[in-house]
């Protein structure tokens, strides 16, 4: 048993590394702290946080990759290993207990017969009830446990008794609405628990044209979600950055080609210029199946491509509203003033125009993340997104088009996907509006 | 403003030449013109000489970029990207790797793309403004609130999702319209009617709070108040000045868009099967007919480059403070 790395994995925990030590070192500023507990402040934003979170633990735990008796697991499919074991023979229904179609079959006195089958992996010796009470004592225990440890840490952080600060923090009497983030915490857990407790003798969400469950590959493609939303923005990041400052405070020639640029590639419709992009690398990668030593890298490979050309096709817009912004800060007095003194361009750009460009590139980053999530299901759509062979909940929706084509129709593939993936975008789609609330400056006086 | 115009479509000349650099320079890392030939011609009992004159007959036997046979400016001159550029800036689409007429199937296909994108816009645009204008009347309150909350969770939603429940729902399930297909004349009504609904709907999230807000960035300004002490009623306020003034944002965001509604919902239309434009593309993509993908992302840039054009000329036509000539 080993460890090992695909890029994507590298990159993501590159990412969180970074994300933590940026963390870290903006804790100094009491302003930036005052901001971020202005975001947090709100409970839509506190709930929001806790189901991205767990979506993000979701994304880590897959993203942790071990070589065993030289097969690729992931840590999230060593929990799950139970699910990927009972694979079933086709199509059934959640919590079905026989497959959804039914099959020609030899009676043992030599008829045949069109009849159901019974799964062979679902038990339905254990009652539902008992092992939704099981679950449930289970997501609480969890729950508790957690909570104690949050509001212990928090207590010797502060300085506080345990006993004067806990009571506080569970009655929301807090800057932060700690309540609301543990009651959203158990619910989570809870749900969870009590899921994981039924997948062990039903297939809770049901399975798929293969026999796969349906609830191990939702649980799968939250990685891919997450990840072509985490990782472009990475990717366009610094692009945009360079580039829209550049433009802004060089001005002359230098704002010319940056402005060509990104009116050039802006013109060209954007799912052709990411349809080209990709055709050009599913050939590459087909003159060259030696790159890959499993179906898993090549997988990962074309996802870490779609995250690149994503990336490569999004910068424009930051990039714009960047330059703007440039342009204006660099004819702020204290800009003036500091060329005069003879800074550096480069300091210049670092202590006066980047800080304050910093809110536009945070509201721009949270606000594309779910932009970038449901782009991929459309990608995949086209026949232009993830690898096929790899879970995403675009390759699900793609596989639902025949499936409701079929009689009687099978329903809980799509309907899983599209739970999972409005759960992600719409806590999402809440937080950024906080953020984009907070941090906007023309929210300050507070008039909406 | 004529000389405005002029020098702006002058502008736009170096930019649909990087276009067309682009787009050749990523269609042929993928395909050499020899490839696009044997799949042309069948992959079986295609000689050189066969392949030699199918380049010959869709003018794909240049070199790329740079001529190396010829002599001076001719180096770069007797290219593909020169030669077909030109062609392109013409307008003159030619003929798809396939042999079709490109110009006549896009004239051809057109009326699908805005039979089913016109009805969109314009029933979408008027929905959203009429209900922003409705939840600007009671904001602040429970409503809006809950408006809010509706829009986000409408937002949150793939578009795929709401053309496959629409699908299932009016079509399989309760029979109103047919599931996908097209016919032309007022026969095409009952295949539009779902799209149109559709796109409406799926537009709704994000259109509400964006016409919401701009509404209530000019219901603060000083000549609202005014009109508000005259005693006018919120309603006339409403309706009178906030909107009146908050035209002009909305025609920014409205114009540049209008120009791609020839180019059709690419989704839209491969999902139900409506022969425009949008599925033209999409299946010329999935064909990798170069011919056609190039006409096509020229086409669109125009339009795009039009739509920006449009929009400026827009903004001099209704706010006389706004003047482009400097």
């Amino acid at each position: 048993m080993s460890l090992t790395f695909l890029w994507t994995d590298i990159l993501v925990w590159g990412l969180v590394i970074s994300l933590f030590i940026w963390g870290k070192l903006i804790g100094r500023s009491p302003q930036v702290q005052q901001q971020w507990l202005r975001v947090f402040n709100s409970k839509v934003a506190m709930v929001s946080a806790v189901l991205l979170l767990t979506y993000v633990l979701f994304a880590l735990l897959d993203s942790i990759h071990l070589v065993i008796n030289q097969h690729t697991h992931s840590l999230l499919d060593l929990a799950l290993q139970h699910l990927i074991d009972s694979t079933e023979r086709t199509y059934s229904a959640p919590f079905a207990l026989t497959e959804y179609n039914k099959s020609t079959q030899v009676l043992a006195d030599g008829t045949t017969a069109q009849i159901y089958l019974p799964l062979k992996y679902v038990n339905p010796q254990q009652s539902i009830g008992f092992l939704i009470l099981q679950g449930f004592s289970l997501g609480l225990l969890i729950s508790v446990l957690l909570v104690t440890l949050h509001t212990y840490w928090r207590s010797l952080k502060n300085n506080q008794a345990w006993l004067i600060l806990a009571p506080k923090m569970l009655k929301n009497e807090t800057q932060l609405p700690w309540l609301t983030a543990y009651i959203t915490l158990t619910l989570v857990l809870i749900t969870f628990s009590v899921i994981y407790q039924l997948s062990h003798h039903y297939h809770v969400l049901g399975t798929d044209k293969v026999g796969g469950d349906v609830l191990y590959e939702s649980l799968k493609s939250i990685r891919t979600g997450v990840l072509i939303g985490v990782l472009t923005t990475l990717v366009m990041l610094p692009v945009a950055l360079i580039l829209g400052i550049s433009a802004g405070l060089f001005k002359g020639w230098v704002d010319d080609v940056i402005q060509y640029l990104y009116t050039t590639l802006n013109s060209i419709p954007g799912v052709l210029l990411i349809a080209a992009a990709v055709l050009v690398m599913q050939v590459i990668m087909g003159n060259h199946p030696d790159w890959f030593a499993s179906t898993e890298e090549r997988a990962d490979i074309r996802l870490l491509f779609l995250i690149f050309i994503l990336g490569l096709t999004s910068w424009t817009g930051l990039c714009r509203l960047l330059r703007a912004e440039t342009l204006k800060i660099s004819q702020i007095e204290f800009v003036t003033a500091s060329r005069a003194f003879g800074v550096s361009r480069i300091k210049i750009i670092y202590k006066h125009i980047l800080p304050n460009v910093m809110h536009i590139v945070l509201i721009a980053v949270v606000l594309d993340f779910s932009g970038l999530v449901l782009a991929e299901a459309v990608l995949s759509y086209v026949g232009v997104g993830v690898d096929p062979t790899m879970h995403s909940w675009g390759n699900m929706i793609n596989q639902a088009r025949l499936e409701m084509a079929r009689e009687p129709m099978v329903w809980w593939s799509l309907l899983s996907a599209f739970f999972f993936m409005f759960i992600l975008v719409l806590a999402a789609n809440l937080f950024s509006d906080r953020v984009q609330f907070v941090l906007d400056p023309r929210n300050q006086d507070g008039r909406f | 403003m004529l000389s405005y115009i002029i020098r702006r479509l002058l502008f736009a000349i170096p930019i649909l030449i990087g276009v067309n650099f682009i787009t050749f320079a990523l269609f042929f890392m993928v395909n050499t013109p020899d490839d696009m030939a044997r799949a042309q011609l069948g992959a079986k009992q295609t000689t050189p000489e066969m392949i030699e004159a199918w380049k010959q007959d869709h003018h794909y036997n240049k070199p790329l970029f740079f001529n190396e046979s010829a002599a001076g400016f001719d180096k770069v001159q007797e290219t593909l990207f020169v030669q077909e550029s030109l062609k392109l800036f013409m307008f003159e689409f030619g003929k798809s790797d396939s042999g079709r007429q490109i110009s006549s199937d896009i004239l051809e296909r057109m009326v699908p793309s805005l039979t089913l994108a016109l009805p969109t816009f314009i029933i979408g645009l008027t929905t959203n403004i009429a209900l922003a204008l409705l939840i600007v009347l009671f904001r602040g309150s429970r409503l809006d609130m809950a408006a809010m909350m509706i829009a986000v969770a409408i937002m949150s939603i793939s578009g795929l999702f709401y053309i496959i429940a629409g699908q299932v729902l009016f079509s399989k399930i309760w029979h109103w319209v047919p599931i996908s297909g097209y016919e032309s004349g007022w026969d095409s009504l009952k295949f539009i009617v779902l799209p149109v609904l559709i796109g409406v709907f799926a537009g709704i999230g994000s259109g509400l709070r964006w016409y919401r807000s701009l509404f209530l960035e000019e219901i603060n300004k000083d000549y609202v108040r005014t009109a508000r002490a005259k005693g006018l009623s919120e309603i006339q306020v409403l309706f009178r000045h906030v909107f009146q003034n908050g035209l002009l944002p909305i025609l920014t965001g409205v114009v540049v868009v209008i120009p791609s509604l020839f180019m059709g919902s690419l989704i839209m239309e491969s999902f139900f099967g409506i022969p425009g434009l949008g599925s033209y593309t999409l299946d010329a993509i999935n064909a990798q007919d170069f011919a056609i993908v190039k006409a096509m992302v020229f086409l669109g840039s125009v339009l795009y480059i039009i739509g920006l054009i449009l929009t400026d000329i827009s903004y001099t036509w209704f706010d006389p403070r706004v003047r482009l000539s400097k």
